[in-house]
């Protein structure tokens, strides 16, 4: 006998849609609606079948596994904890809480994608809002550098371009809508305008954009590569729109003056409020990512890239960051929290971590946990378990188990290695 | 596990207790009567020659949640040098204006207190600073929602439905697991996702038709007396900052006139025409209209001077701020009810305006004659820390020092200034009040505040010295839930704490309302959006009516 949940929320990406539903029976899941097609599979590509821990490779049960890597962990001398955004932020508290007790650096996936974005906040603010703000009121919208026709699906049709708000009942016939990429990408063909910016060349686009918010007027005709009189005109409709929202990904946070695009483009929302009410929101990727940078930032004051190794946290991205502690080999064991580093960081990191001994949380198979020294299949968030993320607005929205199949959360295991640790 | 502690000067208050030498006996966690105990089996602290006196109340401080957290995120120059080094299984952090959860926690049980309540919470994020308050050890504690710019109140009080407002807060609080009902700039929040503000009482609010601030307060002090909430209307009025702000907040106050209402940090309200937004302090005529009406409580928001970080759900303000202060500027507008945003500031007392608002802080603590009826805040971080809570407690008690610390503040806020005439100095009885009994009772929080038998057994005991500052800083013993916690000002225990909440009856029926609300209102499913009892660790039902 099949069951409908309804009202369930989706952990794949920064939008975590609650608007699912997904039809279980005996503990598999049958079919999903709403969801999009990562949504989807996060759902019906789960394979529920119970699992043990592995230590070397070789089957084990679950108390030799804590042991096992509890004893890597003792053993050594600047351990890594990395990953945390596949996570619920339950398992986030205990993951810094391990951190703390073990004097060991902790990361998340923010250092590789909108870490920049963090380090721009605190150098000068962010003018922002929730989603819903967005979609009631926005009547310009900006994407810039991101691309969610591809990344977050339902992005456009529930909170952004396409959505019908309270003074928004048109969606898209409401709204102008503007994308700034270096190639015209699925969202630039559903834009109004495409304005194609020169590669690595944002920075002065956007010092461009300000000189025209405060009136100035450029000695130059095109800039990285964008006429300026199609500058002029988005500066235009943006001093004169209701409510103008910001959209911004990792073309540029991953780019050339990274921190500094973006704090430019902080800067430019902050000062066209003098004109229009703008905002901008930073296209988070992971499901809860945003809750990794809320957690780390309660407990430790900061976002990501965070040291206990004196006894206190300190924060130095490039420093700090799993990629650099990687590859200078400052890290000589690490602890993987539902992330695949393996795959993703560069050669020269990711090779550390085939050599350094690594405990490896995940719920289904990946690089790094193909490598790992103990392997903990733990269930997921918002499938097998329940818990909480942030979404990309900082929204938190509650994770449900939608089966049932047993396995430990990573919130048992990181709190079971909390236990069992020298103190 | 039973307690003694014998032969202290107890300040007690709400029970007549002045100084006066007495036991204070306590089993499981609550203060007994003496014939309640077996002495022998009792550990015995010798309070001989020291002062006791209940643990600290918190009344309004931002400690906690989304706001904060982007303070925290906002600041790393802030944390630097405040670290806190990790001590056996007591958590490391920063501390500074925006310190960590377990940093705070251990920062008030430090300093005797033992219950906070967090000022202003969106209810949309609610569920975040429960997360938060869930990692604060050592405290008891509770969240006010802010309510002041929400769209479904506004409309009830378009349609003249209070009674809607009425079911609708009262299902409100049940699902953000809240306290009390806040009120920061009622309407002008609103006004602000459209560029604007609101000046007067009876301004308009964009897309409600005859809704105006005024509205808004009578209808949310009229929906607190019907659902019985043990605390008042906590409100935060209009013209925060401006000149405008004295004649204001006394027009408030006599629109909700022999109501009980709180009214917080008032100092940042109590400012006279003149050029420039903080220019004149008003706080005579501000105290005046407190001392005429016994059903208010007010908290002061005391200066303090150094470094803060200013944080409101007032958005208008804090791009005002921004505009004046230059620098980092952080918004958030959230959906269907608040907004909010955050900008740093340092508090200079060579600066006249900012010497101003010191003074007049200070003004208002010593003009208002009822000390049962003014708290002691920073309203922190906005002020300054909640860890100067012990100058501010000197200030009040030493008028030398305050003379001392007048004479070196910018000469244009010494201009016309009434605290040199203002002898009144608190006695030790009056500082239990404004930080302990006072608070208590305006919260309703029946177990706090007070020694008496049935109150939980958080007990602060301190040795007495002239330098109030330095005796309030490090009390010689901390018991929360008669667990000793602190010691010479040392943490020494960590415990867990309670989360109050009110959940008041209500017609059922508005949640049919409510619920085809959320399908226009809201990016977040109703069926997600309430924060669970079972969510919340020590999660304390109290009761109303």
């Amino acid at each position: 006998m099949s069951t409908v949940l309804e009202h369930v929320a989706c952990p794949f990406c920064g939008c975590v849609c609650d608007d699912i539903a997904v039809e279980v029976d005996g503990g598999r899941v049958l079919k999903v609606k709403r969801a999009c097609t990562s949504g989807q599979g996060v759902f019906m590509e789960y394979d529920p079948s119970p699992r043990l821990p592995r230590v070397r490779g070789a089957e084990v049960d679950w108390e030799v596994a804590v042991a096992e890597a509890a004893a890597i962990l003792d053993a050594s001398d600047s351990p890594l904890i990395y990953g945390l955004s596949s996570s619920a932020s339950e398992a986030q508290r205990k993951a810094v809480a391990l951190a703390d007790r073990l004097g060991a650096v902790i990361d998340s996936t923010s250092s590789v994608c909108h870490g920049p974005t963090g380090l721009a906040m605190q150098a000068v603010g962010e003018p922002t809002c929730t989603l819903g703000e967005v979609r009631d009121r926005a009547d310009v919208l900006v994407f810039w550098g991101c691309n969610p026709d591809q990344s977050h699906l339902r992005h456009l049709a529930r909170y952004s371009a396409n959505a019908r708000g309270a003074l928004t009942p048109n969606g898209r016939g409401d709204r102008t809508v503007y994308v700034v990429d270096v190639r015209e990408t699925g969202t630039a063909k559903k834009a109004d305008h495409f304005l194609q910016v020169a590669p690595g060349c944002d920075y002065e686009v956007l010092t461009t954009l300000r000189l025209l918010v405060q009136g100035g007027e450029p000695d130059v005709d095109v800039v990285g590569g964008i006429p300026v009189a199609d500058l002029t005109e988005l500066v235009e409709r943006l001093k004169a729109c209701r409510y103008g929202v910001f959209f911004m990904g990792m073309g540029l946070t991953m780019t050339a003056a990274r921190q500094l695009n973006v704090a430019e483009l902080f800067t430019l929302v902050a000062e066209l409020n003098a004109f229009a009410r703008c905002s901008v929101i930073p296209m988070r990727g992971h499901g809860n990512v945003t809750g990794a940078d809320q957690v780390l930032t309660w407990t430790s004051g900061y976002p990501f890239a965070v040291s206990y190794a004196r006894g206190y946290p300190q924060f130095s991205p490039g420093e700090f960051s799993a990629v650099d502690m990687l590859a200078r080999r400052a890290a000589d064991a690490a602890l993987i929290l539902a992330s695949d580093p393996g795959a993703h960081f560069p050669r020269a990191a990711a090779a550390v971590l085939e050599e350094i001994p690594t405990i490896v949380l995940d719920h289904g198979p990946s690089v790094t946990a193909g490598h790992a020294t103990v392997l903990f299949p733990t269930a997921a968030y918002g499938v097998d378990a329940a818990g909480t993320a942030y979404r990309m607005d900082n929204v938190p929205i509650p994770l449900s188990q939608v089966i049932e199949t047993g396995r430990p959360t990573d919130e048992d295991i990181l709190g079971r290695l909390i236990e069992a640790v020298r103190p | 596990m039973m307690l003694g502690i014998v032969g202290g000067r107890v300040y007690d208050p709400c029970n007549g207790r002045d100084g006066e030498v007495a036991d204070v006996w306590v089993k499981d966690g609550r203060v007994v009567e003496a014939a309640a105990i077996d002495r022998e089996r009792a550990e015995i602290v010798d309070a001989a020659g020291l002062v006791v006196m209940p643990g600290g109340v918190e009344i309004h401080s931002h400690l906690v949640g989304a706001k904060v957290n982007s303070g925290r995120k906002l600041r790393p120059e802030d944390h630097r040098g405040n670290e806190r080094v990790r001590a056996g299984a007591f958590r490391s952090g920063v501390g500074g204006t925006v310190p960590t959860t377990y940093v705070s926690g251990y920062l008030y049980s430090e300093m005797g207190y033992t219950t906070i309540m967090e000022a202003a919470t969106a209810p949309l994020v609610a569920r975040h600073t429960h997360e938060e308050l869930e990692d604060m050890p050592n405290l008891d504690k509770g969240v006010f929602i802010t309510m002041g710019n929400n769209h479904f109140i506004m409309q009830a009080v378009s349609e003249g439905r209070p009674e809607m407002a009425r079911d609708y807060v009262a299902w409100l609080l049940k699902a953000t697991k809240g306290y009390a009902i806040k009120l920061v700039n009622p309407g002008g929040v609103e006004n602000w996702k459209w560029g604007k503000n609101v000046s007067e009482l009876d301004d308009p609010v964009i897309g409600y038709e005859g809704v105006t601030p005024r509205k808004i307060v009578e209808t949310l002090a009229w929906v607190n007396e019907e659902l019985g909430l043990p605390h008042v209307p906590h409100i935060h009025g209009i013209n925060l900052g401006r000149s405008t702000s004295a004649r204001t907040t006394v027009e408030t106050m006599k629109t909700l006139a022999g109501r009980r209402a709180h009214y917080c940090h008032l100092q940042f309200l109590s400012y006279g025409e003149g050029p420039r937004h903080v220019n004149k302090g008003e706080a005579a005529a501000v105290a005046a209209a407190v001392n005429a009406d016994p059903a208010m409580t007010v908290d002061v928001g005391q200066i303090v001077f150094g470094q803060a970080t200013t944080m409101t759900s007032d958005g208008p303000l804090q791009y005002s701020l921004h505009q004046t202060a230059g620098g980092r500027w952080m918004n958030d507008d959230v959906e269907s009810e608040s907004g909010g945003g955050i900008v740093p500031i340092t508090y200079k007392r060579t600066n006249p305006v900012n010497a101003t608002m010191w003074r007049t802080g200070l003004e208002i603590f010593l003009l208002v004659e009822d000390p049962w009826r003014v708290f002691l805040t920073t309203d922190h971080p906005n002020g300054g820390r909640f860890t100067s809570y012990p100058q501010v407690i000197r200030l009040l008690m030493d008028r030398a020092y305050r003379e001392e610390t007048f004479a070196g503040i910018h000469a244009r806020a010494r201009k016309g200034a009434l605290l040199p005439e203002l002898e009144r100095e608190y006695s030790l009885y009056d500082i239990a009040v404004i930080t302990r009994a006072g608070p208590a009772r305006a919260l309703g929080l029946e177990r706090k505040g007070h020694l008496g038998v049935g109150a939980d057994a958080d007990i602060a005991i301190y040795a007495e010295q002239d330098d109030k500052e330095a005796m309030f800083a490090k009390p010689r013993y901390v018991f929360k839930d008669g667990v000793l916690v602190a010691r010479d000002g040392v943490l020494v225990a960590e415990v867990p704490g309670r989360t109050f909440y009110v959940a008041p009856p209500y017609d059922p029926a508005i949640e049919d309302e409510i619920r085809a609300y959320f399908e226009r209102a809201y990016t977040v499913a109703y069926e997600n959006y309430a924060v669970l009892a079972g969510d919340v660790a020590g999660a304390e039902p109290v009761a109303c009516g």
